[in-house]
C-alpha cells in the first residue's frame, strides 16, 4: 500500500481502497457477486419509492412514527429481510460442508468460512429471532392489555433505529472490510488478537442494537405494569402478556451484561486493559462466564413469547379456554428464574469441579419441568377442543413434536459427564437449532399466520402457508438429523474441511435438508405476495379466527388509537366474555383522544449510532466524536420539546367507528 | 395499579368499556427499572474487581496506589452534594423555584468537584505507571471508578440542562418529573459510591 500522508490517516483512518473486495480472488468474487445483487435490489426498491413519490409517505407515516402497531410490523420486515441475510450464510455452509473433504477443499476458505459462521449465528439470534419477537410483542401485546400504546412511544421508535443501526453496521462490513471470525460470541482470546475491523463491527452492531432491546425490555414492562384495562388483574391477562411481562423483565436484567461484557472487551481492544487476556493477569473465563449471565436467558427471552404465541393459538384453535391457566403463569415465571441460573452448562469443561458442575447441571435439569408443564397445557387444551387445523395450528403442532424432542436432547447434555464428550459437538448445534428453529422460528411463523388479519385485514393464502410448513418441518429434521449423529460420532462444529470421507454422505444429507427449508422460506414469501396481489380475495372481518383476547376486539387493521372506548375487563379470554354476554359496539358520543405526535428524532439518533459505530470501527477518530456528540445534542434537544401530543378530533373516531373492517368474518376463516 | 371509577360489579348490564380517559404515566417506575438495570453493569464490573482485584501482575497493589485521605474528601464531596439535592427536592415541593435552583447549582458544583478530584487521581496513578494497561487489577480498577465517574458527568450535563429547562418553562408537571428521575439517579449513584469505596478501595488496601 502507498504511503498516505498524516492528513488522510487522520481523516480515513484504517480505511482505504484495499479493504475493499475488488482483489481476483474466489472470496472477493463472490461478495463482488453479492453486492451487484443487493445493489440491484437496493436501486430496484429506491427507485420504486421515489417514482411513486413514497419518500414523504414513508417518511411521515413508518419512519417517525411512535404507533407501536407500525413500529411491530417494520420489526417483522427487518427481521424477514434478515432471514434472508442469515439464511444466506446457513446455505453457504452447508454446501461447503458437504463437497468439502479429503484433497477438496470446497470453495470457501477458512477466514471467509469463520466470518460466515459469526455472522450467521449473530445475525439469526440478534436480527431474526429478535426482532421477530420484538415485533410480535409491539404489535400485540398493548392491545391485548387494552391500551392505545405503549407507555413510551418515542423509546420505542427509537428503538428501532438503534436496531436498525446494528444490522446496517453487520451488513455494512460484508462490503467494507470483513466480519469478526471469533463466533456468534466473540470469545476471547481469538476475539482478543484478531486483527481488522470484524471484531469492532461485530462489538458495535452488538452495542446499539443491545441497547435498543434494553429500551424495548424497560418499555414493555412498564406498559404491561401501568397500563392495562381497568380490570384486568395481573391474573387475567392474556398469556401472550404475560410471556411479554416475563421476557421484558428478563431482557432488564440481562442485556446490561451484555453491554458490560462487550465494553469490557472493546477496552481491551481499544485502550489496552488487560480483562480477557492471557498475560498481565487477565482471565478468559471472566467473558465466557459474562457473556453466558446474558446468554442463557437471552434464549428463554427468545422462547417465552412464543409460548405465549403458542396459548393464544391453541386455546383459539381448539374453540376453549386455556387449559391450566395458572399453572402456565408460574411455570413461565419459574423459567424465567430459572434461566438465570443455568449458565455455567455452557462449559462444564471449564473444570469447575463436580459441586459447581453438579449445581449447574441440576438447575438445566429443572428448567424442563416448567416446560413440560406447558407442554401438556396445551395437549389438554386441545382434548376434546374443536381443533381446526388452520396453518397456525400447524405451525404449533410441528413445534409441539419438535421442540420437545429438542428439549429432550436438551436435557442429555444437561448431563454434565455426558457434555465433556459433546461439548462443541454438531450434537450441541443440532441441539440448539431444535430448540431454536423447532420453538422460535416456528412460533414467529405461528404468529405471522395468526396475527396478519388483525394488522392488514386480510389473512394469508392457506395454500403456500401449508407447503413453507411441511418443507420446514420435513427439511428440519433432514438438515439436523444428520447432525444429531455426527456429534454423536464426535465431529466438532465449524470446521470448513474434513479428512474422513465416511463422513461425506450425512453432510450431503444435511445440505439436502437445507434446501428444503429454502423452499420453506420460499414458500413463505410466496404466500405473501400471493395474499397481497389478491387481498380482497382473502379480505376478513376483525375476528376471524373467532379469537377469546382483546385484540379482536377492534378493527382488522386497528385505528391509531386502538380502542375508542377502553375496555373493562370482567374475565380472563376478555373478548369470548364479551362475545358470551351481549356485548354491542358504542357507536355514539366519542370523545377527542390525545396520541403522541410522530418524530424523527429516533431516526437521527439512530443514524448517527451508525456514524459512531463505523468511526470507531475503523479508528475515525473526529468522525466518532462528532456522531457522538451529535446523538447527545439531538437527545438533549428533542427533551426541550414539552408538546409532543396530538388530538384527534372526535368526528375522526365518529367516521372510522363506522367505517371501519367491523364484519365479525368468523365463518371466513375456514375457507 | 389501576384505579377507575367504573364498578365493573354492579348489577344490571355488564360494562365492557369505560367513556373515561384513564390516565396513567409510568415514566418514575420505568425510570427506577433503569436504575436496576443499570446497576447489573456496575455488579458486572464489581465482579471483575472480585476475581481480577489481587493480579497485580508484578505491579503495584491497592495499598501502594489508594490515596485514602483524598477518597475521604472525595466520598464527602459526592454524600453532600446528595444532601443539597435532597434540599433542592423540598424546596421545589414548597415550589421555591429560585432556592431549588441554587441548592441545585451547589449539588452540580460539588459533583463537579468530585469529578475533578477523580480526574486527578487517574492522573496521578498513571503517571505513576500505575495506569490501566499495567494489570488486570488495575483495568478492572480504572473500569469501576471511572465508569461510575462517567455517570456523575452525565448526571452533571442533565443537571445543567434540566436547570436551564426550568429557568425557562418553570416548575412544570414535565420538569418536576424530570427533577424526580434525575433525583433517583443522584442517590443511586451515592449508592454505588458507598459500594465503590468500601469495597474496592478499602477492602482493596487490605487485600
Amino acid at each position: 500500500m502507498p504511503h498516505r500522508s498524516e492528513f488522510w490517516n487522520f481523516l480515513l483512518g484504517n480505511l482505504s481502497l484495499s479493504v475493499l473486495p475488488l482483489h481476483n480472488t474466489l472470496e472477493d468474487r463472490i461478495l463482488q457477486v453479492t453486492f451487484v445483487i443487493v445493489a440491484f435490489s437496493g436501486a430496484v426498491i429506491l427507485g420504486w419509492v421515489t417514482v411513486k413519490r413514497q419518500w414523504g409517505y414513508l417518511w411521515r407515516e413508518w419512519f417517525t412514527t411512535v404507533d407501536h402497531k407500525k413500529l411491530g410490523i417494520m420489526y417483522m420486515i427487518l427481521a424477514t429481510v434478515m432471514l434472508l441475510r442469515g439464511f444466506a450464510d446457513a446455505i453457504m455452509m452447508r454446501s461447503q460442508q458437504a463437497i468439502a473433504f479429503g484433497s477438496n477443499m470446497g470453495y470457501l476458505p477458512p477466514e471467509h468460512y469463520d466470518q460466515i459462521f459469526t455472522a450467521h449465528g449473530a445475525i439469526m439470534i440478534f436480527f431474526v429471532a429478535m426482532a421477530y419477537i420484538v415485533g410480535l410483542m409491539n404489535y400485540v401485546m398493548p392491545l391485548q392489555i387494552g391500551a392505545r400504546d405503549v407507555a413510551f412511544p418515542f423509546l420505542n421508535n427509537l428503538s428501532f433505529w438503534l436496531t436498525v443501526a446494528g444490522v446496517m453496521l453487520f451488513m455494512v462490513s460484508l462490503f467494507v472490510g470483513s466480519f469478526s471470525r471469533a463466533g456468534w460470541l466473540g470469545y476471547p482470546p481469538v476475539s482478543e488478537y484478531q486483527t481488522g475491523p470484524g471484531v469492532d463491527y461485530y462489538i458495535w452492531g452488538l452495542q446499539l442494537s443491545g441497547l435498543g432491546t434494553l429500551l424495548t425490555g424497560i418499555n414493555f414492562v412498564v406498559t404491561i405494569l401501568k397500563m392495562r384495562a381497568p380490570g384486568m388483574k395481573l391474573m387475567k391477562m392474556p398469556m401472550f402478556t404475560w410471556t411479554s411481562l416475563c421476557t421484558s423483565g428478563l431482557i432488564v436484567v440481562t442485556f446490561p451484561i451484555l453491554t458490560a461484557a462487550l465494553f469490557l472487551l472493546s477496552m481491551d481492544r481499544y485502550v489496552g486493559t488487560h480483562f480477557f487476556t492471557n498475560d498481565l493477569g487477565g482471565n478468559v473465563m471472566m467473558y465466557i462466564n459474562l457473556i453466558w449471565i446474558w446468554g442463557h436467558p437471552e434464549v428463554y427471552i427468545l422462547i417465552l413469547p412464543l409460548f405465549g404465541v403458542f396459548s393464544e393459538i391453541v386455546a383459539t384453535f381448539s374453540g376453549k379456554r386455556l387449559f391450566g391457566y395458572s399453572s402456565m403463569v408460574y411455570a413461565t415465571a419459574s423459567i424465567m428464574i430459572l434461566s438465570y441460573l443455568v449458565w455455567l452448562h455452557h462449559f462444564f469443561t471449564m473444570g469447575s469441579g463436580p459441586d459447581v458442575n453438579s449445581f449447574f447441571a441440576l438447575t438445566t435439569m429443572m428448567i424442563s419441568i416448567p416446560t413440560g408443564v406447558k407442554i401438556f397445557n396445551w395437549l389438554f387444551t386441545m382434548y376434546r377442543g374443536r381443533v381446526r387445523f388452520d396453518v397456525p395450528m400447524l405451525w404449533t403442532m410441528g413445534f409441539l413434536f419438535t421442540f420437545t424432542i429438542g428439549g429432550m436432547t436438551g436435557v442429555m447434555l444437561s448431563v454434565a459427564p455426558a457434555d465433556f464428550l459433546l461439548h462443541n459437538s454438531l450434537f450441541l448445534v443440532a441441539h440448539f437449532h431444535n430448540v431454536i428453529i423447532g420453538g422460535v422460528v416456528f412460533g414467529a411463523f405461528a404468529g405471522i399466520n395468526y396475527w396478519f388479519p388483525k394488522a392488514f385485514g386480510f389473512r394469508l393464502d392457506a395454500f403456500w402457508g401449508k407447503v413453507s410448513f411441511w418443507c420446514w418441518q420435513i427439511g428440519f429434521w433432514v438438515a439436523f438429523g444428520p447432525l444429531y449423529i455426527l456429534g454423536l460420532m464426535g465431529v466438532t462444529r465449524r470446521l470448513s474441511h474434513f479428512e474422513d470421507p465416511s463422513l461425506q454422505k450425512w453432510f450431503i444429507i444435511a445440505a439436502f435438508g437445507a434446501f428444503l427449508i429454502l423452499l420453506g422460506i420460499g414458500a413463505f414469501l410466496m404466500q405473501i405476495y400471493v395474499s397481497v396481489r389478491h387481498r380482497e380475495r382473502y379480505a376478513v372481518g376483525h375476528d376471524p379466527w373467532g379469537g377469546r383476547t382483546l385484540e379482536w376486539s377492534t378493527s382488522s387493521p386497528p385505528p391509531a388509537y386502538n380502542f375508542a372506548f377502553t375496555p373493562v375487563v370482567r374475565e380472563r379470554d376478555a373478548w369470548a366474555d364479551m362475545k358470551e354476554h351481549g356485548y354491542k359496539r358504542p357507536l355514539e358520543d366519542f370523545r377527542p383522544i390525545h396520541m403522541p405526535k410522530n418524530t424523527g428524532t429516533g431516526v437521527y439518533i439512530g443514524m448517527l449510532g451508525f456514524g459512531f459505530g463505523f468511526a470507531m470501527t475503523w479508528f475515525i477518530w473526529w468522525l466518532a466524536i462528532a456522531c457522538f456528540v451529535g446523538m447527545i445534542a439531538v437527545a438533549i434537544g428533542h427533551t426541550f420539546h414539552y408538546h409532543r401530543e396530538e388530538t384527534i378530533p372526535a368526528e375522526d373516531i365518529n367516521k372510522f367507528e363506522h367505517t371501519g373492517n367491523w364484519k365479525p368474518g368468523v365463518e371466513g376463516a375456514a375457507a | 395499579m389501576n384505579t377507575t371509577a367504573v364498578d365493573i360489579n354492579a348489577p344490571g348490564q355488564p360494562v365492557f368499556y369505560t367513556r373515561e380517559e384513564v390516565h396513567h404515566n409510568g415514566t418514575l417506575l420505568g425510570f427506577w427499572i433503569y436504575l436496576m438495570s443499570d446497576l447489573f453493569i456496575f455488579a458486572s464490573l464489581f465482579a471483575c474487581n472480585a476475581v481480577l482485584g489481587t493480579n497485580y501482575a508484578g505491579g503495584p497493589t491497592g495499598s501502594e496506589v489508594f490515596d485514602l485521605p483524598g477518597l475521604a474528601v472525595n466520598t464527602a464531596l459526592l454524600l453532600v452534594s446528595s444532601v443539597t439535592f435532597g434540599f433542592a427536592m423540598l424546596e421545589m415541593a414548597r415550589k421555591r423555584k429560585r432556592a431549588m435552583l441554587i441548592w441545585l447549582g451547589i449539588s452540580g458544583l460539588l459533583a463537579a468537584a468530585f469529578v475533578g478530584l477523580e480526574i486527578h487521581e487517574f492522573a496521578t496513578m498513571i503517571a505513576e505507571g500505575a495506569g490501566p494497561q499495567r494489570s488486570a487489577f488495575l483495568s478492572s480498577f480504572f473500569t469501576l471508578v471511572g465508569t461510575h465517574g462517567l455517570h456523575v458527568t452525565v448526571g452533571i450535563l442533565w443537571l445543567t440542562v434540566l436547570m436551564v429547562q426550568i429557568g425557562r418553562v418553570g416548575l412544570t408537571e414535565a420538569n418536576i418529573r424530570r427533577l424526580r428521575c434525575l433525583s433517583m439517579f443522584w442517590h443511586f449513584l451515592d449508592l454505588v459510591w458507598v459500594g465503590v469505596f468500601s469495597y474496592v478501595y478499602l477492602v482493596g488496601v487490605l487485600r
